[in-house]
């Protein structure tokens, strides 16, 4: 339906920018480039994956950055500071992740509290305890726990190609990415899941457990978001809590919005949603990489190409809905 | 006065009006019918300056009208009131009258003199409120008469009633008609619009009859029967569904009882504990008026509302009803009163809508999808359903409300429910669409399942039930068997008659 036509705009904006940004940079088409690119691109795509899932459902989570500093600093906190076991600390950070999922589920559907407010509490709230428990001091693995690292470290060859390699996390959306379609498109649960979204009252008259859907998704949402922390830490190895994983929430929902993810809910496509993720990492790449455009204006670029995209999103609806109007 | 002269309009693919006149005098009540579908919506949207005729004109008084927009229409005297009302009802109803014209000096509104307007224009509509009141606190019939205020008070001389009296109760109604007369009386020009045709035999003075976007016939004065009118919309006389239950008789504790409620207590009536058998086959229809309680008790037995006490037994066994899936999962099935908010998924397909609630009978292991199976499934009951047009891909929000109403059914089909709930199930649905969901009813019932259908008209509940339940004011004031129904016996329960045994209607 329309899903494959958003698709193909945010693919064929993605290509646009490539082209432009190869175009006025020798530096972007190079291996060492490409592969960083593909490696920050999976790590973004599975938390923009997660926040597809609340919007799917008609919710919103913006504490997905918080979530990732939180669990993002729990780590290193846990292994280096207080020598806790890598078999505990794991499992731990991620259940983190879970639990604080569930709690913002619960209060959305038991108390009826509005999304929005339950989840810009939680990017305080968690914000503040990953400040407050590491003392606001930068955390980090000192060069040790290579074990776990090479989780994001790894890099596969390709035969024939001498400075490429696939990186590990592109592996890791692979597998993220498939479960969630293969949830999505074809299990039960993902076809009540997308229906919750689309009318949660018509689905509820038709004997879907909608609330269990809409806790499972902002469960699904801080998971992933704990998760990608976790990678996130892996990846760079050290961070600070005051500004680690800022504004990620807001790259997470606008790789999803631009994916072809509704905010009225109902609608989305994992798919979509890694091209989007993908489009906002060339983004910053192409801000760092051309010349003339001052790297302190990023989020001004970043903003405009994602309102452009929201307009030509809009402008598409109102011509099928003219459509609709106008045959009987 | 208003004259419409060879209006055609075409969308793509369909000539949705087709070199239609009509014209409507001063002092006249107009009543235009047709199936949905035939066109009256369009001619109104178009006579209201909503839509722009691909040909044809408009005369007002002689001389051309063109309309660009609904307010144009509204300054030249046209003023269409919505079947959706659009009251704001977060404001009071002086406000709503005068939306966007209040009386003001710069940027302050003249309070006194906006009282005085919004009074004077409902005294004009037979409304004896205080304009401070919040439209909040209105009941539907209220509201509705203060949209003819609003229209009134902007000088309307033609007024569009686009099916008023389908959320009202009958005493309501009256009022309304009450008023309409009145206007009428007074020189305005009414254009009514309703698929209840009792009120048009009483109300209009002329009918104009619309099919296929066509004109084919008009009524006047005494000619103005039910039959004739019903003849000329359908082009057939309409006999299928005369006598549907009369061969059957079930009397009380002829068969096994298939959904029993027990001392059922809402949380809207919690003083009203509610005791109910519905036999396996049997169709028992629920009367009452317009916040009876009927819709509650629905709810209730489905899970939607959580009821405060009392317990619900399908086929002799105790449901959970704490949740619509523990009721689905029971074989209850519930079509709702507002298919378009609660019913279906407006933006999916027919197809998507119909296999949404039993989903996991196709899947394998109850869990992964089976595509094939569920198109098969869909189309399967899209064809059972007899939905128009017969294309499971087409969205849902694009039938036509009667064939709406057939997906809002026909998705339960699918779960071979043994009880089925209705609220409303005609609600918005031509003639022959009537008649298609009560043969429907009557073929789910002859498949053995429990049938319990609140309605608000009289030919339905007297026509396609075997037993029928009034509810008055929370609880249940009595029960009519098929051969004790009639018109006059359900409205004496319905207003609290059975209690006074004084008949206020």
């Amino acid at each position: 339906m329309n899903g494959a036509k958003k698709i193909l705009g945010v693919f064929s904006l993605l290509l646009f920018t490539c082209v432009a940004t190869s175009a006025m940079s020798p530096y972007f088409l190079t291996a060492y480039n490409l592969e960083n690119l593909l490696r920050r691109t999976s790590l973004f795509g599975v938390i923009s994956i997660g926040a597809a899932f609340v919007i799917i459902v008609g919710g919103i989570d913006l504490s997905i950055g918080s979530v990732v500093a939180l669990v993002g600093c729990l780590l290193p906190w846990m292994l280096v500071e207080h020598g806790v076991s890598i078999w505990l600390a794991v499992p731990g950070v991620l259940g983190l992740g879970l639990v604080l999922g569930l709690c913002h589920g619960l209060l959305v559907q038991r108390l009826r509290l509005q999304p929005f407010i339950v989840t810009l509490c939680g990017l305080l709230i968690y914000r503040g305890l990953a400040r407050g428990i590491t003392g606001d001091q930068t955390v980090g693995f000192q060069n040790e726990f290579k074990g776990i690292r090479s989780l994001v470290k790894t890099r596969f060859p390709l035969p024939g190609f001498e400075d490429f390699a696939i990186p590990s996390t592109l592996v890791i959306l692979a597998v993220v990415s498939t479960l969630a379609i293969v949830f999505l498109r074809f299990t039960v649960w993902g076809r009540h899941l997308l229906a919750t979204g689309r009318n949660e009252s018509a689905a509820r008259h038709g004997g879907i457990r909608t609330d269990r859907y809409v806790v499972l998704a902002y469960v699904i949402c801080a998971g992933l978001a704990g998760f990608g922390g976790m990678l996130f830490i892996l990846d760079v190895g050290s961070a600070q809590p005051a500004d680690f994983g800022n504004f990620y929430e807001l790259f997470a929902i606008a790789a999803a919005v631009l994916g072809g993810c509704s905010l009225r809910g109902g609608e989305g496509s994992v798919i979509g949603v890694i091209i989007g993720a993908a489009l906002m990492q060339v983004l910053q790449n192409a801000i760092t990489l051309i010349d003339w455009i001052p790297d302190n204006i990023q989020y001004a670029v970043i903003g405009a190409v994602i309102i452009a995209g929201a307009i030509s999103d809009e402008g598409f609806r109102r011509i099928v809905s003219r459509r609709r109007l106008r045959s009987p | 006065m208003l004259q419409a002269r060879n209006i055609v309009k075409r969308f793509p693919g369909v000539v949705a009006l087709d070199g239609v006149d009509l014209d409507v005098a001063a002092g006249e009540i107009l009543a235009v019918v047709g199936e949905n579908g035939a066109g009256k919506s369009t001619l109104m949207k178009i006579l209201a300056g909503d839509l722009r005729p691909d040909e044809g004109e408009l005369l007002l008084d002689g001389s051309p009208l063109r309309l660009r927009s609904p307010r144009d229409a509204m300054l030249a005297g046209v003023s269409l009131i919505h079947q959706e009302l659009s009251l704001a009802d977060n404001l009071d109803v002086g406000a709503n009258i005068l939306l966007g014209r209040e009386p003001r000096s710069g940027p302050f509104l003249r309070r006194a003199a906006a009282r005085a307007m919004a009074c004077a224009a409902l005294k004009s509509a037979g409304l004896d409120i205080d304009p401070d009141t919040p439209v909040a606190d209105l009941g539907m019939g209220s509201r509705q008469l203060v949209e003819i205020a609003k229209a009134l008070s902007v000088n309307a001389r033609v007024l569009i009633m686009d099916e008023p009296t389908s959320s009202l109760t009958a005493m309501e109604a009256d009022r309304l008609f009450e008023t309409i007369e009145r206007l009428r009386d007074q020189g305005t020009a009414v254009i009514y619009i309703s698929h209840r045709l009792g009120e048009i035999e009483r109300l209009a003075d002329r009918v104009e009859v619309l099919r296929d976007g066509s004109h084919v016939g008009s009524l006047v004065g005494a000619g103005i029967t039910r039959d004739a009118i019903v003849e000329r919309m359908v082009g057939r006389g309409l006999d299928r569904t005369q006598g549907l239950r009369s061969g059957i008789d079930i009397e009380a504790g002829s068969r096994a009882p298939m959904l029993e409620v027990r001392g059922l207590r809402t949380a809207r009536f919690p003083d009203f504990p509610i005791d109910l058998v519905v036999q396996q086959g049997e169709i028992v229809a629920m009367a009452g008026l317009v916040g009876a309680g009927r819709t509650e008790l629905l709810r209730a037995i489905f899970g939607i509302d959580r009821p405060v006490a009392g317990s619900i037994r399908v086929d002799g066994k105790d449901v959970a009803t704490r949740h619509p899936a523990n009721a689905a999962a029971a074989g209850i099935a519930f079509v709702p009163e507002d298919r378009k908010a609660d019913g279906l998924l407006l933006e999916e397909s027919t197809g998507e809508n119909m296999t949404l609630p039993s989903l996991a009978v196709h899947a394998r292991g109850g869990v992964f999808r089976r595509r094939h199976q569920e198109r098969d499934a869909a189309a399967g009951l899209i064809r059972r359903m007899d939905v128009r047009p017969d294309a499971p891909d087409l969205v849902a929000g694009g039938l036509s409300g009667g064939n709406q109403q057939k997906v809002a059914v026909g998705r339960w089909v699918g779960c071979e429910p043994r009880v089925v709930l209705l609220d409303e199930p005609t609600r918005g649905v031509d003639v022959a669409a009537k008649a298609e969901i009560h043969v429907l009813l009557d073929r789910l019932a002859r498949d053995g399942a429990a049938v319990l259908a609140a309605s608000s008209e009289m030919e339905e509940l007297l026509v396609v039930s075997d037993r029928v339940i009034v509810m008055h004011d929370g609880s249940i004031a009595g029960e009519l068997s098929r051969h004790e129904a009639s018109e006059a016996a359900i409205m004496t329960l319905a207003t609290g008659g059975g209690r006074e045994g004084a008949m206020s209607r």
